[in-house]
């Protein structure tokens, strides 16, 4: 009985494994090495590489570049409203890409919200590479915010105060001690953020369209390319494996600096609030 | 001066309001003539401007950062002395996870000194130590806080800790100092239950009513009758140091007026000592006495103690 129980388990592990790596296997099977190589060397594949890469790292800039001070603020201070804050930053993450397209449209869009003043001092948003960058900050963002909240969160409040009364400011305070602490994490939610950008479709081809060398992007030229020529589809698919895989990996392998912050053992002897 | 109280009594928090870490409602903090906080006068330095050195409970050293940069956090320039100071040269370029309690202590109170503090405030220095290292370290402590003629504030929950380390003590209860002065003296006269039984008092409940001779006597709850020098009425707490209560077979012709007779509770062996439980009360006699007596747990003993050693206090 017990015997049926576990091959049972062990049959829909094996069927998961498979249904998961066997579509990703067979885009590597489907055409050669050679093929592949050739295929990502034709100028579409190029184009989008080139636009990927450009609008991936801007969009990841800025991603880190507000989204850290953001985060350390939200994991820090104490106010009124902060958890309907942080959960108002993760809904993005668990809207669908259609939405935040047509959401970004209609805030940016020429009749949209602000779209409609910035057209009238010559700026037009949609269609542009900037929304590019825009809709994949839009979707990217709460991934690394989120983490980064958690590792600002695990750093021990008492190492901050201990800075503070060693002299240093709120500033220095930051850099060589709440940032340094957190690094791992930081770096995890940055990489699952830029992973996520890399992939972004959605948002990107409602608000950015899809042209190519100005904002198609490798997701969008898989998907324009389909009917065309499958061969660039395929092998931009496989290098995207790759990138995917390598977020993955440097995920699961960075050095473990958080191990330091858990230093301070608990002690179980009673004290005055030192907690309080 | 030492801060000595249960806890939550609200120790740590008046050295994180001295530190700055903390906002109090109202009140004034000040160093000599430097005013860092003053609610009337709308007055809040920021930690970082406060001279203070503050170690904390369980050290908060900066796990990323080796000894030498700990220590050199708040101040390059005495990083070399200071760690020759406290001895821990040696350690210089180790991680604090790779050091015992007592070392990282030590580095704490490198790193607070590295500032030239104004004031040295220590939170529980001795709570995060285990047994063994905690009487080297309160001994080392205790030294180097003679040598470094700071003035000191520290936090403990243990009389002993305070009395060894501090030779001024108040004790807190509920965020109140009840009561203040040095460890004989509070000792000598506490003016509180709870100030009695912290200082390793035994308390025994009774009613007190004027006596023969100008003593007080007081009734046990048992029904014992004792007696004491301090002139007090109705419901008190009679404070006797253990150290101060002789056992005996049998009730001795002495000068001692106060016997509490009952079978031996617990034998428990300190050092060179016994302490001896009787009734409702603590003994504390040599191990040699121990031995002559050849006391037995069970054994019926009477337990003396003077009346001039009997301190009473309002309940």
């Amino acid at each position: 009985m017990r015997r049926a129980f576990d091959i049972a388990f062990a049959v829909a592990a094996g069927l998961v494994l498979a249904f998961l790596l066997l579509p990703i296997l067979a885009l590597f099977i489907r055409i050669s090495p050679a093929e592949l190589l050739d295929a990502l060397w034709s100028d579409v594949a190029l184009d989008a590489l080139w636009v990927s890469l450009k609008t991936g790292l801007i969009a990841h800039f800025f991603v880190l570049l507000i989204g850290t001070p953001a985060a350390y603020f939200l994991a820090t201070k104490r106010f009124r409203g902060r958890g309907v804050l942080i959960t108002l930053v993760e809904l993005p993450l668990v809207l669908p890409p259609a939405v935040a397209g047509i959401a970004l449209l209609a805030l940016f869009g020429r009749r949209g919200l602000l779209g409609e003043q910035l057209y009238a001092l010559g700026i037009t948003v949609p269609l542009t590479q900037a929304a590019v960058v825009m809709a994949v900050t839009f979707v990217a963002m709460p991934f690394y915010v989120r983490q980064a909240i958690a590792s600002f969160e695990t750093v021990d409040p008492a190492l901050i105060d201990a800075s503070r009364t060693l002299g240093a400011s709120p500033q220095r305070t930051f850099w060589r001690v709440a940032l340094p602490l957190s690094a791992t994490g930081l770096g995890a939610g940055s990489a699952l953020a830029w992973a996520r950008g890399t992939g972004e479709f959605g948002a990107t081809i409602m608000f950015a369209g899809s042209l190519q060398g100005l904002t198609q992007t490798m997701p969008l030229a898989i998907y324009a390319q389909l009917d065309l020529n499958p061969d660039i589809a395929i092998a931009i698919g496989a290098l995207l494996v790759l990138v995917s895989l390598t977020v993955l990996l440097s995920v699961k392998l960075l050095p473990s600096w958080t191990r330091f912050t858990s230093i301070s053992y608990i002690s179980s002897a009673p004290s005055g609030s030192s907690s309080s | 001066m030492a801060l000595v109280g249960p806890s939550g009594a609200g120790k740590s928090s008046v050295l994180r309001a001295i530190a700055g870490l903390l906002r109090p409602e109202e009140g004034r903090v000040a160093a000599g003539d430097e005013v860092w906080f003053d609610s009337a006068a709308n007055v809040d330095v920021p930690p970082e401007r406060r001279s203070v050195g503050l170690v904390f409970q369980e050290y908060a050293l900066f796990p990323h950062m080796t000894v030498g940069e700990n220590v050199a956090y708040a101040g390059p320039q005495r990083v070399d002395e200071l760690l020759e100071l406290l001895a821990i040269t040696p350690l210089r370029d180790a991680r604090p996870g790779e050091l015992s309690g007592g070392e990282r202590q030590r580095v704490a109170l490198a790193r607070a000194l590295a500032r030239d503090p104004a004031v040295l405030l220590l939170d529980e220095p001795l709570a995060a130590l285990d047994a063994h290292t905690r009487a080297r370290v309160r001994a080392e402590l205790g030294e180097l806080l003679a040598r470094l003629r700071l003035p000191t504030l520290l936090v403990t929950h243990d009389f002993q800790d305070a009395a060894a380390l501090a030779p001024r003590i108040g004790v807190v209860v509920e965020g109140r100092i009840v009561q203040e002065g040095t460890a004989p003296e509070l000792v000598a006269g506490p003016t509180s239950p709870f100030v009695a039984d912290f200082t390793g008092g035994n308390l025994l409940r009774g009613v007190a009513r004027p006596g023969d001779s100008g003593l007080t006597e007081v009734t046990l709850e048992d029904g014992t009758r004792i007696f004491s020098t301090d002139p007090l009425e109705g419901h008190v707490g009679a404070v006797v140091y253990p150290w101060e209560v002789a056992v005996a077979r049998e009730a001795a012709t002495d000068s001692a007026q106060n016997h509490v007779a009952g079978p031996i509770v617990s034998l428990v062996p300190v050092a060179n000592r016994v302490r001896v439980r009787v009734g409702p009360m603590t003994a504390e006699i040599t191990q040699a006495s121990a031995e002559r007596l050849a006391l037995r747990q069970g054994e019926p003993v009477v337990a003396s103690f003077k009346a001039t050693g009997t301190r009473l206090v309002p309940l």
